[in-house]
């Protein structure tokens, strides 16, 4: 019988430390591990390094002043373009940041997937991210063609979570809505990684819900599984539910002013995963 | 048909014909057009003169038929994750059709940040899947606001590659590199010059080149006879009216 991994949201944060780069799945505001994101707004640490196509998740963590650095090609709430903590958080350069290419970042945690110190890609060559990442070096192919390539450096991570449709207790995951986006690849990027999930159920259910191809996580590369219903709120996780677009555009509206983001918090993020989403039902009901 | 469908051809109109120009002869490659009126026009292309187009739902899914603008797609015919997206850029089986925050005279655009990248201005989007996509796939930009703020004399983040740029980074940068179309909502332009800088190739009908000129922020290469944008045909107002976008969200991206 394989391990059994499951735990809470705060077990999780309790394996997490302060300065740890940790990358988080999901894109923009889609299927991102937001109940763990919040748990880790609980919690002291901080000094982190993020890797993210980013979302709120990001947005969040930088309100919390949680990032020393973070590493994206963007950061974006999807339906609202510019993710407004994130916007506020450079522009005082509250932190440091790798800008990359969408593909050069998903050659970097391939590359830390199969252990290797870099991938050569065509991307970036020419923009101005090489200027801004002076460390990105390039390397020429030996073969007859020459050509000088980007070498992409490996984005390894101290932990990844990630937020999936279903997984059961060993940590075998499933996504069940139309993009696994990278998830597979920050949890094997990673020394640990930590899967959120709508249910967990018994392995033998999980292909009952979708086919062999929707098992996207294998629990060699998952050290905990946690159950969060709704976990993904307020970014989408479908076909569970979609993004909670009301709630979002309060987000993005409270983010953009201090005294509302006071309000916003204390209404919120002042308590456990339970009082959110008590929080939350309310906040709908008020919108019905 | 009632009055209003056949009456004068609106700037936004042109626009979209335009932009669907901009995938003539593509063939059976990926259209990704970047906001209402590039999506527009790619739905107008795919009904026309570029029938093999792929088109997505913005997510994840290959749709097999052309809905309108706003409304969802009744036939499914495939799946494009984000990392087959990825090499279906990088395998340049596809033209994108992004937006620009700036764009200089040889085609570099900036959707980053305003100002300087280590504290910005004003920070945008980041630098997104543009670097990857002026290096692998043709790439053309549309522009709903013609402005010297937008076509400026040097963008302040190079995210996606302009024609000297490219060339100066060398074989690798320039290989597969193609800027094809800018597309505004005053004129077309290409890079069709001895140069490599940008050129206007049409007028929407109504402006003018020193209209165009006075609001770009570097010289435009001005040929002497400049041509009109084409006349959308009336099969073609016909689709961009009743079936693409009958809801007309073209009007809100392009002012009358």
């Amino acid at each position: 019988m394989s391990t059994d991994k499951t735990m809470t949201a705060d077990q999780v944060v309790g394996r997490l430390g302060s300065g740890m780069t940790l990358g988080i799945g999901g894109w923009g505001s889609r299927r991102k591990p937001m109940a763990l994101i919040r748990a880790l707004l609980r919690s002291d640490v901080t000094d982190l390094t993020v890797v993210s196509y980013g979302g709120p998740d990001v947005g969040l963590l930088a309100a919390a002043g949680k990032i020393r650095k973070l590493v994206a090609a963007f950061t974006t709430l999807d339906s609202i373009p510019l993710e407004p903590h994130f916007r506020a958080a450079r522009e005082s350069a509250a932190f440091e940041m790798t800008e990359l290419d969408e593909a050069m970042f998903m050659w970097g945690l391939t590359a830390a997937v199969h252990r290797l110190p870099f991938m050569p890609i065509r991307a970036g060559l020419g923009s101005d991210l090489m200027r801004v990442n002076p460390g990105l070096r390039t390397v020429v192919s030996p073969y007859e063609d020459g050509e000088e390539l980007v070498a992409v450096p490996a984005l390894r991570l101290d932990a990844a979570l990630v937020h999936l449709n279903r997984a059961d207790a060993f940590g075998n995951g499933q996504y069940l809505g139309p993009d696994p986006y990278f998830d597979d690849l920050f949890c094997e990027a990673a020394d640990t990684a930590y899967v959120s999930c709508e249910r967990i159920v018994d392995s033998a259910e999980l292909l009952q819900a979708g086919a062999p191809q929707t098992l996207l996580v294998k629990r060699h590369s998952v050290t905990g599984v946690v159950e969060t219903p709704n976990g993904a709120h307020f970014t989408s996780c479908a076909p569970d539910y979609d993004r909670d677009e009301a709630f979002q555009s309060a987000y993005a509206k409270a983010a953009a002013d201090p005294a509302a983001w006071r309000e916003f918090t204390d209404r919120f993020l002042s308590g456990d995963e339970d009082t959110y989403q008590a929080a939350v039902a309310a906040f709908a009901k008020e919108g019905a | 048909m009632n009055a209003k469908d056949t009456s004068g051809v609106t700037r936004a109109e042109y626009c979209v014909v335009a932009c669907a120009e901009a995938w003539r002869g593509d063939g059976e490659i990926l259209a990704s057009p970047m906001g209402t009126v590039p999506a527009i026009g790619a739905r107008l292309a795919k009904l026309t003169f570029s029938p093999d187009l792929l088109l997505t739902d913005g997510e994840a899914m290959l749709i097999g038929d052309v809905p309108a603008i706003g409304g969802a797609s009744e036939l499914i015919e495939g799946w494009l994750p984000y990392r087959q997206h990825l090499a279906m850029v990088t395998g340049g089986k596809r033209h994108v059709m992004m937006g620009a925050s700036q764009v200089d005279r040889f085609g570099n655009q900036n959707i980053s940040c305003i100002g300087d990248w280590e504290q910005p201005k004003r920070q945008l989007l980041g630098s997104r899947g543009a670097p990857v996509n002026t290096l692998n796939n043709p790439t053309s930009y549309w522009v709903p606001r013609h402005s010297s703020r937008v076509f400026i004399a040097r963008v302040d983040m190079v995210s996606g590659v302009g024609y000297d740029r490219a060339a100066a980074a060398g074989k690798t940068a320039t290989r597969f590199h193609e800027i094809r179309r800018v597309v505004s909502d005053l004129a077309v332009f290409d890079f069709d010059t001895p140069d490599r800088s940008m050129r206007i190739r049409s007028l929407h009908p109504g402006v003018t080149a020193e209209q165009v000129q006075n609001a770009t922020g570097f010289p435009l290469v001005i040929p002497a006879d400049v041509p009109f944008t084409r006349e959308p045909t009336d099969a073609e107002l016909r689709l961009i009216r009743e079936v693409i976008d009958p809801r007309g969200l073209r009007d809100r991206e392009v002012r009358a």
